[in-house]
């Protein structure tokens, strides 16, 4: 009976024995910094997942598995895409391995679900990539061990709905990915570009995942001056070459995933000349940038993304509060309150905290180009930086109040008010 | 009748030690155990389908999915089941899920087989689209969170709390179910499964018969949905998609259909080598998958059929063709 037992409940037992093996482990050593990282290792993001994990490895490689003088004990766990399962991997850390921290998770929804976490478990939750706005806006007092350290979705295309509009763009059209991600950046480059005095007159929003764009193409209307995109994963490959393949010459605007350098080494020469906006390009042209690329890239055999960049920074960012704190964990609150007082010299240039725990940086509109950068020999495509603004919160020039007095950015907001 | 009593035995005994085992365990445990018996409870509701109906049904997770919106919307939109008012939750999940089934079964007890199991998936579906577009009621795909578990004089926010509440609802829906395949309808179900056109010449109304087996799966499809929403706090369309609704069907014939532990033996080895051995080695996938091929290869039965299968081994029980016990194949099902 015992033997059937045992083997039925074999997987369930196993796990109590190494759960006790891991609690007796970390609580023999005291003085080092857990850090749990949470990022999809397997799935359809794993490559985004390799991208996060190897930014923050890199950091901790280059400066002796210390961060402010604390050994570290960095925990990778597999979220695999799913928001369910980052919830349970971001308990298993905080309950298990007893985490000071923990860091990641990709999509906005795995965000959402770990934020919660964070409340629930008083263990501080620093999102290195997740960009949903409402997380350091309308929502942020639900989540007080919340920080950010990477950027909201609608924050670099304010400043590229401006840019457009300083071009001389009258009239736009846009066609971005439908989800919540593609309505946020879709919904504020069209605020700051009809605030500026632009329309947009089409909104097109093809399913995420989308193969084929024959169907949408023909009905972009041809007299917008540009238009503006928002693709993520193979359909930023896709959307590009169909669009320039149907004979298509006016220029092309991008969000931040559209053109970034997780997508771009696998693009074709037909997207020289576009136009992206983001907080990082990896043709950043700073000594910090150049030594940054070309460690990564000589560690990992491709050129970093803002992915890699968002936490290696991250990784710097908790060096340096680490070391203000004398390298003694000083508990999230404070912990929180000395990341949001420091100024960071980051790779991707200044950066520093607002008050809703969102960094104000940055944001660098750049044109795809084909050249030699930082001595490598062959001629690739970059974003090189045509225009760098300086600064940019989350509130671009709107300002706080009358930012967050206005709904999140959705399908429906800001309507389409010079759609026909 | 002996053996079955044995066998009762066994899951009694198996029941017991769970209990006193898991809440001892690191917290982590209890918070996969929970998990994994939230999950089973759908598993078992499809099984009910699958094992005992024959009916393979690739939308279960359209039933789960509304039980968990149910919940996360009445939690965060009207305040309501934060307290006892839970128990009312409990109640309108399993209704909601029971409703929806109501609908889709007009639409797919009419197939059988392989367009029984396009029917359910396309209907799986539709709910996945609601819950993605459906914005200002879902939240599209950032999904809902919820702001804690219910509070009525016990508070569910304790881990090991919750997982006794889980346990308590996976046991009565165990018991629940077997008395229903036991029952003089579950032995109808199975004559279904076995031939239909008998039961119809017989004169049996097997569409009413099958129709009330959806419903009765959507039901406690709901309930899985409620729990699964407490457990995470979250809800967001991954709960709905299809792979919930695949990850239940291999769950079941991994773990054995027709055996309603079956479902649950499964849902505990997915979650064990999907959740605790991917903290552990980055090559959880392979052990998952090789579990998968081995068990359809070698065990047609699911790895219920494994003291079974050794016993024969040995050659210790005659070869009475009833010694198969319930777990028939599902290659016997006719279409």
């Amino acid at each position: 009976m015992t033997t059937t037992l045992s083997r039925r409940l074999s997987p369930l037992l196993l796990g109590t024995v190494f759960a006790a093996g891991l609690m007796l482990s970390s609580n023999a050593r005291a003085e080092e910094l857990r850090i749990g990282f949470v990022a999809p290792t397997t799935g359809i993001f794993a490559q985004v997942g390799k991208d996060m994990v190897d930014g923050f490895q890199l950091y901790l490689d280059q400066h002796g598995n210390k961060l402010g003088g604390a050994d570290v004990k960095f925990i990778v766990e597999d979220e695999q895409g799913k928001p369910d399962t980052a919830v349970t991997k971001a308990k298993k850390l905080v309950l298990q391995d007893k985490v000071h921290m923990f860091i990641g998770g990709l999509l906005a929804s795995s965000g959402y679900a770990m934020a919660p976490v964070s409340t629930a478990e008083k263990t501080m939750y620093i999102a290195s990539v997740p960009a949903a706005d409402d997380l350091t806006q309308r929502q942020l007092d639900k989540y007080p061990y919340f920080i950010r350290t990477s950027w909201s979705s609608s924050q670099p295309h304010h400043p590229l709905g401006q840019w457009a509009c300083d071009q001389g763009y009258k009239k736009v059209v846009s066609i971005a990915a439908d989800y919540a991600f593609g309505y946020e950046v879709a919904g504020g480059f069209q605020k700051a570009f009809e605030d500026c005095g632009g329309k947009v007159i089409q909104k097109i929003w093809p399913p995420l995942g989308t193969k084929d764009f024959g169907p949408y193409i023909p009905t972009i209307k041809q007299d917008a001056d540009a238009i503006f995109t928002l693709m993520v994963g193979p359909m930023s490959l896709q959307f590009p070459k169909q669009l320039r393949a149907a004979g298509f010459k006016k220029p092309i605007l991008g969000g931040g995933t559209s053109y970034d350098e997780f997508a771009l080494p696998f693009m074709g020469d037909e997207v020289i000349g576009d136009v992206s906006a983001l907080h990082y390009s990896a043709a950043i042209q700073t000594p910090k940038n150049e030594a940054f690329v070309k460690a990564y890239r000589a560690k990992y055999g491709k050129v970093p993304s803002y992915y890699s960049e968002n936490n290696y920074t991250t990784a710097q960012w908790i060096d340096e509060a680490m070391k203000k704190a004398g390298g003694k964990w000083p508990g999230p609150e404070q912990f929180i309150k000395i990341m949001q007082g420091l100024k960071i010299d980051a790779v991707r240039g200044p950066i520093s905290m607002d008050d809703m725990r969102n960094p104000i940086e940055n944001i660098y509109i750049k044109k795809v180009e084909k050249k030699q950068l930082f001595g490598y020999d062959k001629p690739e495509l970059w974003n090189t930086v045509i225009k760098t603004y300086p600064d940019v919160s989350q509130f671009w020039t709107y300002g706080k109040a009358k930012f967050l007095a206005q709904p999140v950015y959705s399908r429906d907001f800001p309507p389409c008010k010079f759609c026909e | 009748m002996n053996k079955q009593l044995i066998k009762i035995a066994v899951v009694i005994v198996a029941l017991l030690a769970l209990a006193f085992i898991v809440p001892r365990s690191g917290s982590f445990v209890v918070l996969l155990a929970t998990r994994a018996m939230a999950f089973a409870i759908l598993a078992m509701s499809l099984d009910i389908l699958l094992g005992f109906t024959g009916l393979a049904s690739l939308g279960q997770a359209a039933y789960f999915g509304v039980g968990a919106y149910l919940c996360a919307v009445l939690a965060t939109k009207f305040h309501f089941g934060l307290g006892w008012d839970f128990w009312i939750v409990v109640v309108l999940g399993i209704l909601i899920g029971m409703a929806l089934a109501a609908i889709f079964g007009l639409f797919a007890i009419r197939a059988s087989g392989v367009y029984f199991l396009m029917i359910t998936l396309a209907l799986g579906q539709c709910v996945w689209g609601l819950a993605y577009r459906w914005n200002s009621l879902t939240g599209g795909d950032n999904g809902i969170n919820m702001s804690g578990r219910p509070n009525f004089g016990i508070d569910l926010s304790n881990e090991v709390t919750f997982f006794y509440l889980v346990f308590a609802f996976f046991t009565v829906s165990l018991l629940l179910l077997y008395l229903l395949v036991r029952s003089p309808f579950g032995k109808s179900l199975a004559g279904i499964r076995e031939r239909e056109l008998r039961m119809q010449i017989l004169g049996y109304n097997t569409w009413l018969h099958k129709y009330i087996a959806f419903i009765i799966a959507g039901g406690f499809g709901g309930l899985a949905g409620v729990l699964w929403a407490q457990t995470n706090g979250h809800v967001s369309p991954e709960t709905v998609v299809l792979t919930t609704s695949v990850d239940a069907l291999l769950m079941v014939v991994l773990g054995g259909a027709g055996t309603l532990v079956g479902g649950a033996i499964g849902a505990a080895i997915v979650f064990g080598l999907r959740e605790y051995l991917s903290t552990l080695v980055p090559w959880w996938q392979y052990a998952l998958g090789g579990v998968y091929v081995l068990a359809i290869l070698y065990l047609p039965t699911g790895l219920i059929g494994i003291p079974e299968r050794i016993r024969q081994a040995r050659g210790t029980t005659s070869k009475k063709p009833s010694q198969s016990g319930e777990t028939k194949k599902l290659a016997s099902v006719p279409s």
